[in-house]
């Protein structure tokens, strides 16, 4: 469902993708790991249309949307769960959830109501919490939130940025399977991660990044017993 | 809490409203008057600085506007500048589409410090083009009444359009987007929230409520230079203040912080003569450490401090 070709984006002067190709196919979790820095969330954010890529192609089912603003993508069904989680800190659980189906208002209040409904069933944790703060929320929760946010688009394809980032092993766990009963739903996930041991077990296929690159990228398996990704990323990584 | 909120706000209009069968001393409907005024430059800011974040430091800019377009159609052409109550508020209001379209490509203090310079740019070319604006010999007219009962009247009438105006965009849909962008604006902008659209949409009403502000001030006042009324501290500065004084994104805040401002103001300079703005300056100073979220921001924690007692986190008023 998306074709990547040849992808360069920069930032002012610093050049944060170089030539980046991949493809990804539907119901497919595609991790990406790599060291800070490495361009990651340039990649997602490029995808999301909060970059405008200086060179390549992006095919979004066939279609070429390099370039179009955020909104455009978000209609076209791509959702980013944004790095640091960033949700609406003074809003309601229930506002932040409201404010992810922005461009389905038009879609009737009934599908809403309904798909957040949906969507609290994915993460029970929620449940309860609806008119909370989301600032009040623990961090595991707001991740949650973050996700549940990004899925009120209703979208076919869900970028998340380092979900597991700061929060405790087992609530790593419950995020990533639940990423895996989104995928049973026909979800496409991109899934950015710095815990590689937890990304690798969800994922059905990984890219490696470096500088810009991707340097290494096939099944979860072979990138998991890969002796150089052993080395530069598992063997820091804390296990999950 | 909703009902409690509704019977409060129509006992205020309710006891604004009788007021001046009470008060008739010329002074004391002075202080009132300038209020409104305030509480409506600070309603109107509150909109687009409290609610969507957007911290303006040239809101002279519309003020100064709407006071000018009143005062020039009485200066050219003659006509009272009651119609300028009609004129002043939409010539704000059209000149902060292209303020719009130019400020909002800059965020968070480049934001600031642009509208800062456009307050200024203003200031400086009415005292300049003084074919046109007298410069800084300002405009001076005739007020046709002088009845301050009228003036009070329609400063209320004023205040009450904007805050419910301001209530009411808060409170739709459109407060929902402005607060993400001030919560947020690259996660708002991610779910696909044009957030420069809205930042716009803030812009116009408090634009156009700070330049009905001003053609009040032009009729009530009866004459304005570019020096008062593009002012920097006195008006830009000044309706930041107030908002932070009385509570940065309520209801009520901005009232509450002009009626401080005005009455502790007016307090000061005839007590403390020249001393007046140091020992203000040191009591917002003291209200903004004590009391970061203003007034009415803090009415639990200032009902907690009179009683002494633990009460309920509510929301506020
Ligand atoms: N807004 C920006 N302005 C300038 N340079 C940026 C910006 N965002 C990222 N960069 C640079 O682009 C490169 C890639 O950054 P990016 O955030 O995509 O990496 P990442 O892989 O997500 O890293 P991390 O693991 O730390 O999140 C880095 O060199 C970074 O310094
Ligand atoms: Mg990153």
């Amino acid at each position: 469902m998306l074709e990547v070709k040849n992808l360069d984006v920069y930032h002012g002067w610093v050049q944060a993708l170089r030539g980046v190709s991949f493809n990804v196919s539907k119901g497919e979790i595609v991790a990406i790991i790599g060291a800070n820095g490495a361009g990651k969330s340039t990649l997602l954010g490029a995808l999301a249309g909060l970059y405008r890529p200086q060179k390549g192609e992006i095919l979004l089912k066939g279609k070429p949307v390099a370039g179009k603003p955020p909104e455009y993508m978000v209609r076209q069904g791509v959702s980013l769960a944004p790095e640091r989680r960033e949700i609406f800190n003074t809003l309601t659980v229930l506002d932040n959830l409201l404010l992810g189906a922005y461009h389905r208002y038009r879609a009737g209040k009934k599908e809403v109501i309904m798909d957040i409904e949906k969507t609290l069933e994915l993460f029970p944790a929620l449940k309860g919490r609806e008119d909370h703060p989301a600032g009040t929320l623990s961090g595991g929760l707001q991740q949650m939130l973050a996700i549940g946010r990004g899925l009120m688009a209703r979208p076919g394809l869900l970028l998340l940025d380092e979900p597991s980032t700061g929060l405790a092993p087992l609530v790593v766990r419950e995020i990533m399977s639940t990423l895996a009963n989104l995928k049973k739903t026909g979800v496409t996930i991109i899934l950015v991660e710095q815990n590689t041991v937890a990304a690798l077990k969800v994922a059905g296929r990984a890219l490696v990044m470096e500088r810009g690159q991707i340097v290494l990228s096939g099944s979860a398996k072979e990138i998991m017993g890969n002796p150089g990704v052993q080395q530069a990323y598992l063997g820091r990584t804390r296990m999950a | 809490m909703k009902h409690k909120n509704i019977l409060l706000t129509v006992a205020f209009f309710l006891v604004a409203f009788l007021l001046p069968l009470f008060v008739k001393a010329p002074y004391q409907l002075h202080i009132l008057i300038l209020i409104f005024i305030w509480a409506i430059i600070g309603t109107s800011w509150n909109l687009l600085g409290g609610y969507a974040g957007q911290v303006s430091f040239g809101h002279a800019a519309f003020f100064g506007l709407g006071a000018y377009s009143a005062g020039l159609l009485t200066l050219h052409y003659g006509i009272s500048p009651w119609w300028g109550m009609a004129l002043g508020p939409v010539v704000a209001a059209l000149a902060s589409l292209p303020i719009g379209v130019i400020c909002f490509r800059l965020r968070g203090p480049y934001f600031a410090l642009a509208m800062l310079a456009l307050g200024e740019i203003f200031r400086i070319v009415f005292l300049n083009i003084a074919s046109f604006t007298n410069g800084a010999k300002g405009i001076l007219i005739m007020p046709a009444i002088t009845s301050k009962e009228l003036y009070y009247y329609i400063g209320l009438l004023a205040l009450a359009v904007t805050l419910l105006t301001t209530y009411a965009i808060v409170h739709s849909k459109i407060g929902y987007y402005l607060v993400s962008i001030r919560e947020d604006q690259d996660a708002a902008t991610s779910l696909g929230i044009p957030t420069t659209l809205y930042k716009n949409l803030a812009l116009l009403p408090s634009a156009f409520f700070t330049g009905l502000a001003g053609a009040l001030y032009m009729n009530y006042v009866a004459f304005i230079d570019p020096n008062i009324v593009f002012n920097l501290t006195n008006i830009s500065v000044m309706a930041i203040l107030v908002v932070m004084l009385g509570g940065v994104a309520t209801t009520w805040g901005p009232t509450v912080g002009a009626a401080l401002y005005i009455v502790l103001g007016e307090l000061f300079r005839t007590t403390l003569g020249s001393a007046n703005v140091l020992v203000f300056g040191v009591l917002v100073c003291l209200i903004i450490m004590f009391l970061p979220n203003g007034i009415v921001g803090e009415l639990d924690l200032i009902k907690r401090m009179v009683t002494r007692k633990k009460t309920s986190l509510s929301g506020g008023v």
